[in-house]
C-alpha cells in the first residue's frame, strides 16, 4: 500500500483489449465513482490486442488505491501501473500557433530553440511550433508564447514509460 | 467432441443446458422470437412467462438468492431491456449472480434508432459485471459461457447478453465442449487466502479484549455459516449480521446480537461502538450500517475478510484484510484460534445492554390494536420460522429484519442495497421456484410496495406456488412518513395511500384466497387459513397507521444519536436513548442527506 501522499496528481497505465467500448467503460468508471480525470490518452501497442491507456488523476493515496482496484475489476482491463516509486518518463506535445509579425520572428525561434522546439509550419503572420516534453516544460513554453499572442492550441495528453529495462 | 451445426437461438439454450440452467423468466417480443421458437421445441427448460421484465428479473434474483444458483432472466429489446435494468441493478448492489438476455434489433439497423432499438449495453454498463453486445454468431456459444463464469465467480453479480434478432436465427458451427472451456486472462476472481494475513488476524484476535463479529451477504455467498458458527462458538465472540447477514448466524444462539446499523438492535450498534476488534465477514461497511464513517467502531482494529479486493479500505481501513473467499479464510483461521480467551467482562457488559434496551413491540393484549411487529411475530411462530421470507421495502422490511428471528441463510431475502419497491412477491415467486412446493414462501409486504409488481400474482395462481403474502397494511407509504415525522415536521406530503385497491378483491380477481384481518384476536386464525390452504394466499392485515420503526440511528449519524425507543411524549420529547441522551429528533436539515429508500 502507498505510504501517505496527500492529494496531488498520480499517472496510471492500464492494459486493456483492443474492444469497441472499452473507453466508455473505463471513462464511465471514473465518471461514477468520482475520480477525476484530468488526462486520458488512448494508444495503439505492439500487440494488436491491446490498447494502452496513459491516465493522470488527481486524487490522495486511498483515491488511488480504490482507482487501481476498481479498474481491475473491469473485464477488458488486464494490468494496472500506477508508476509509485517508480523512476519514469513522462512526455506531452503540443501544437502552437502563434502571432508572428516578421520583426518578432527571430525572438521566437530562440525561444523555440531553448525549448527544443520545431518549427513545423510557417505562414506570413503565423507560425505552428511543436513541443515535446513533461507537463511542466509545455506550461512554461506556453507562457513564454503568450506575449506574442496564441492563436491555437492543441495539446495531448500526457503518455508514460517506465526508466530502465523493465515493462508494465 | 465434433463440431455442430444450429442457429444462433439453439446454441443459446444449449449453453444453457450445459451451465445446468432448469428455469429462466421471460417475456417475448419481436427481437426475441427466434429464441422462443426455440424455447417452445425444448425439453429441458421451463420457461415462467411472467407479467413485466422487471418482475421476471426480480423472480431471476429470488430464485439465486433462495439457491445460490444464476437466475436468468430474458427480455426483448427495448422497452423489455430497459424494464429489466430495475431487476438488474438491484442484483449488481446485493451481489446476486444473474444472466440477462435481451434482444436487440437487427445488426445492419443499430444504431439508426430502429424500431424498439435501446443501447442496453451502454444503459447496463455501470450496474453489470460485464455486458456482451454480440454481433457475430460464432461468438455467442463462448460469450454465454463467458456470462454464467463471470456472474457466479469472486463476487457474483449479473451479466447482461445482448442478442440482435439476427443472430438469433445465424448459423454456427462449433464445438460445444470447447467453447464451454473457457479462460479470460483479464478476470482474476479466485484470489488465494494470504496464510500471513490469516496468521496477523489470530494475533489480533488474541488480544481482543472487547471483540464482535460483523457477518453480511458474504458468508451466506460462501456457504460460510457453519465456519461462522464454529468461529463464534470457539472463541465466545458475539456476533451481529447485517441485513443480508440475517440467518448465517441462528438468531436464538445466545451469541447473537441481531442485526445492527441503522434499524439495528441498540446492543448491537452498542456493542460495535465500544468493541475493541470488529471482525468483518463478506460484509461492506454499507453507509445504513456504518452511519458516521469517522465515528464507527472509532476505537477498534478491523479485520477485513472479503472476496472483492476494491471492498477493504473501500469505507474503513482494515488493520489486517484477507482477500478471498471467506469460507476458505475461516478454515484457515479456525485452528488458530484459543478457546480460552476470557472475554467474560465484555459478555456481562453486551448482556446489561440487552437487559436494558430489547427490541420492543406492542402485541396488542392492552390496548387491542394491531402491530405490523406482532403479526410478523406471529408468522414466525406459526410457522415455526421454517419458511422462506421475502419482504418489500420500508418500515414492514425492518420489522421483518428485526422481529422474524432468521435461523438459517438463504432464509431471509430483501432488497438491501438498491432498496427496491416492488420486490417481495415477484422474489418470492422466483425463490418458491428454487425451494419447490414443500417448502412455504412468505412475501412480507407493505401496501405501497406490493403494488408496484402486483401484476406477477397471476403467476403464483398458475403455477399453485405456495407464496403466503401478508400486505401490512398501514395505509401509507410508512418509511417515508416516518422521515415525515420525525424529521421534516410531520409534513405528510405524498405518503397518504388511504386510497387503495381493496387487497381481498384483488385476490379473488387474480385467482386465490384472500384473508383481511383488522384485529388482534383474528391473526392467529388468519395465519392458520393460510397456512392450511393450497397455493398462494393474500392477507390484508390492518395495521396501526401511524407507528415507527426503532431503534433508529438517523441517516449519517452515530451511535450516540441512536433513538432506542418511541419518545414517550410527542410534544416534549424526554431523551429516548439511555446511552449519551441527546435529542435528535430534529436534525438540522442539511444532515438529512439522503432520502428514505
Ligand atoms: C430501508 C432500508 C434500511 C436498511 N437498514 C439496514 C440496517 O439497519 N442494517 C443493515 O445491516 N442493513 C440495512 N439495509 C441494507 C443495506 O443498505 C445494505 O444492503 C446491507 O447492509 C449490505 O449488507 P452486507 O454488508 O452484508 O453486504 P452485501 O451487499 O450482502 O455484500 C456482500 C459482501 O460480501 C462479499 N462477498 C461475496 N461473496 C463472498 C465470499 N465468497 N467470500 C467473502 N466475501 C464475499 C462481497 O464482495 C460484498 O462485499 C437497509 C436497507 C433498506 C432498503
Ligand atoms: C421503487 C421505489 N420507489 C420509492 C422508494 C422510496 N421508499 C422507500 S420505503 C417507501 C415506502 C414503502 O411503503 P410501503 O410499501 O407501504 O411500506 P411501509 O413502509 O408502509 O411498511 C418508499 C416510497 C423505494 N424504496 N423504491
Ligand atoms: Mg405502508
Amino acid at each position: 500500500m502507498a505510504t501517505a501522499i496527500a492529494a496531488q496528481t498520480h499517472t496510471i497505465t492500464v492494459l486493456v483489449d483492443n474492444r469497441p467500448g472499452v473507453l466508455a467503460r473505463v471513462s464511465g468508471l471514473f465518471a461514477r465513482r468520482g475520480y477525476n480525470i484530468e488526462s486520458l490518452t488512448v494508444s495503439i501497442t505492439d500487440n494488436p490486442n491491446m490498447s494502452r491507456m496513459t491516465i493522470v488523476v488527481a486524487g490522495d493515496a486511498d483515491t488511488l488505491e480504490q482507482i487501481t482496484k476498481q479498474l481491475h475489476k473491469l473485464i477488458d482491463v488486464h494490468k494496472v501501473f500506477d508508476y509509485l516509486d517508480t523512476p519514469m518518463l513522462e512526455r506531452e506535445l503540443v501544437l502552437l500557433k502563434v502571432q508572428s509579425e516578421p520583426e518578432r520572428r527571430a525572438e521566437i525561434l530562440q525561444l523555440v530553440e531553448i525549448f527544443r522546439g520545431k518549427v513545423v509550419d510557417i505562414a506570413e503572420r503565423a507560425m505552428v511550433i511543436e513541443v515535446t516534453g513533461g507537463g511542466d516544460k509545455i506550461d512554461s513554453f506556453e507562457k513564454q508564447m503568450e506575449p506574442f499572442g496564441i492563436r491555437e492550441l492543441v495539446r495531448t495528453g500526457r503518455i508514460a514509460m517506465m526508466r530502465g529495462s523493465r515493462t508494465v | 467432441m465434433a463440431k455442430i451445426k444450429s442457429t444462433g437461438a439453439k446454441a443459446l439454450l444449449e449453453s444453457l443446458r450445459r451451465e445446468g440452467v432448469e428455469i429462466i423468466f421471460g417475456y417475448p417480443g419481436g427481437a426475441v422470437i427466434p429464441l422462443y421458437d426455440e424455447i417452445y421445441h425444448c425439453d429441458f427448460l421451463q420457461h415462467v412467462l411472467v407479467r413485466h421484465e422487471q418482475g421476471g428479473g426480480h423472480m431471476a434474483e429470488g430464485y439465486s438468492h433462495a439457491t445460490g444458483k444464476v437466475g436468468v432472466c430474458i427480455g426483448t429489446s427495448g422497452p423489455g431491456a430497459t424494464n429489466l435494468v430495475t431487476a438488474i441493478c438491484d442484483a449488481m448492489m446485493d451481489s446476486i449472480p444473474m444472466v440477462a438476455i435481451t434482444g436487440q434489433v437487427r445488426t445492419e439497423v443499430i444504431g439508426k434508432d430502429a424500431f424498439q432499438e435501446a443501447d442496453i449495453t451502454g444503459i447496463t454498463m455501470p450496474i453489470t459485471k460485464h455486458n456482451w453486445l454480440v454481433k457475430n454468431v460464432n461468438d455467442l456459444p463462448r460469450v454465454m459461457h463467458e456470462a454464467f463464469h463471470i456472474a457466479r465467480s469472486g463476487r457474483p453479480g449479473p451479466v447482461l447478453v445482448d442478442v440482435p434478432v439476427d443472430v438469433f436465427r445465424a448459423i454456427v458451427e462449433y464445438d460445444p465442449d470447447e467453447v464451454q472451456n473457457i479462460e479470460i486472462s483479464s478476470f482474476k476472481s479466485d484470489f488465494k487466502v494470504h496464510k500471513v494475513q490469516v496468521k496477523r488476524a489470530a494475533e489480533l484476535i488474541a488480544q481482543a479484549k472487547k471483540p464482535v463479529l460483523y457477518v453480511g451477504g458474504g458468508a451466506k455467498a460462501a456457504g460460510a455459516e457453519h465456519l461462522v458458527q464454529a468461529l463464534a462458538h470457539k472463541t465466545g465472540f458475539p456476533v451481529t449480521t447485517t441485513l443480508h447477514g440475517l440467518g448465517t448466524f441462528p438468531e436464538n444462539d445466545p451469541l447473537s446480537l441481531g442485526m445492527l446499523g441503522m434499524h439495528g438492535t441498540a446492543y448491537a450498534n452498542l456493542a460495535v461502538e465500544h468493541c475493541d476488534l470488529l471482525i468483518a465477514i463478506g460484509a461492506r461497511f454499507d453507509d445504513r450500517v456504518t452511519g458516521k464513517v469517522s465515528a464507527f467502531a472509532q476505537n477498534a482494529k478491523v479485520i477485513h475478510f472479503d472476496i472483492d479486493p476494491g471492498e477493504i479500505n473501500k469505507v474503513r481501513r482494515a488493520d489486517v484484510s484477507i482477500v478471498g473467499n471467506c469460507a476458505e479464510a475461516l478454515e484457515a483461521l479456525l485452528p488458530l484460534v484459543d478457546e480460552t480467551q476470557d472475554i467474560s467482562e465484555w459478555r456481562a457488559e453486551l448482556d446489561a445492554w440487552r437487559v436494558d434496551m430489547p427490541l420492543e413491540f406492542n402485541d396488542g393484549a392492552q390496548d387491542g390494536t394491531l402491530h405490523a411487529e406482532w403479526v410478523i411475530r406471529e408468522i414466525a411462530r406459526l410457522t415455526d420460522r421454517n419458511v422462506v421470507v421475502t419482504t418489500d421495502v420500508g418500515q414492514h422490511q425492518m420489522w421483518a429484519a428485526q422481529h422474524f428471528g432468521m435461523r438459517s441463510p438463504r432464509q431471509f431475502i430483501t432488497s438491501g442495497g438498491l432498496g427496491t419497491m416492488g420486490f417481495g412477491l415477484p422474489a418470492a415467486i422466483g425463490a418458491s421456484f428454487g425451494v419447490g412446493p414443500d417448502k412455504d414462501v412468505w412475501c412480507i409486504s407493505g401496501d405501497g410496495s406490493f403494488q408496484m409488481c402486483i401484476q406477477e400474482l397471476i403467476v403464483a395462481t398458475i403455477y399453485k406456488l405456495p407464496v403466503k403474502i401478508a400486505i401490512l397494511n398501514n395505509t401509507f407509504l410508512g418509511m417515508v412518513r416516518q422521515w415525515q415525522e420525525m424529521f421534516w415536521q410531520k409534513h405528510y406530503s405524498s405518503v397518504d395511500m388511504e386510497r387503495a385497491p381493496d387487497f381481498v378483491l384483488v385476490a379473488e380477481a387474480y385467482g386465490m384466497l384472500g384473508l383481511r384481518c383488522d384485529n388482534v384476536a383474528d391473526v392467529e386464525a388468519t395465519i392458520r387459513k393460510a397456512m392450511e390452504t393450497e397455493g398462494p394466499v393474500l392477507m390484508d392485515f390492518r395495521v396501526v397507521k401511524e407507528t415507527n420503526v426503532y431503534p433508529m440511528i438517523p441517516s449519517g449519524q452515530t451511535v450516540g444519536d441512536m433513538i432506542v425507543r418511541k419518545p414517550r411524549q410527542i410534544e416534549e420529547p424526554e431523551s429516548t436513548c439511555h446511552y449519551e441522551p441527546r435529542d435528535t429528533r430534529m436534525p438540522v436539515v442539511d444532515e438529512v442527506v439522503d432520502v428514505a429508500r
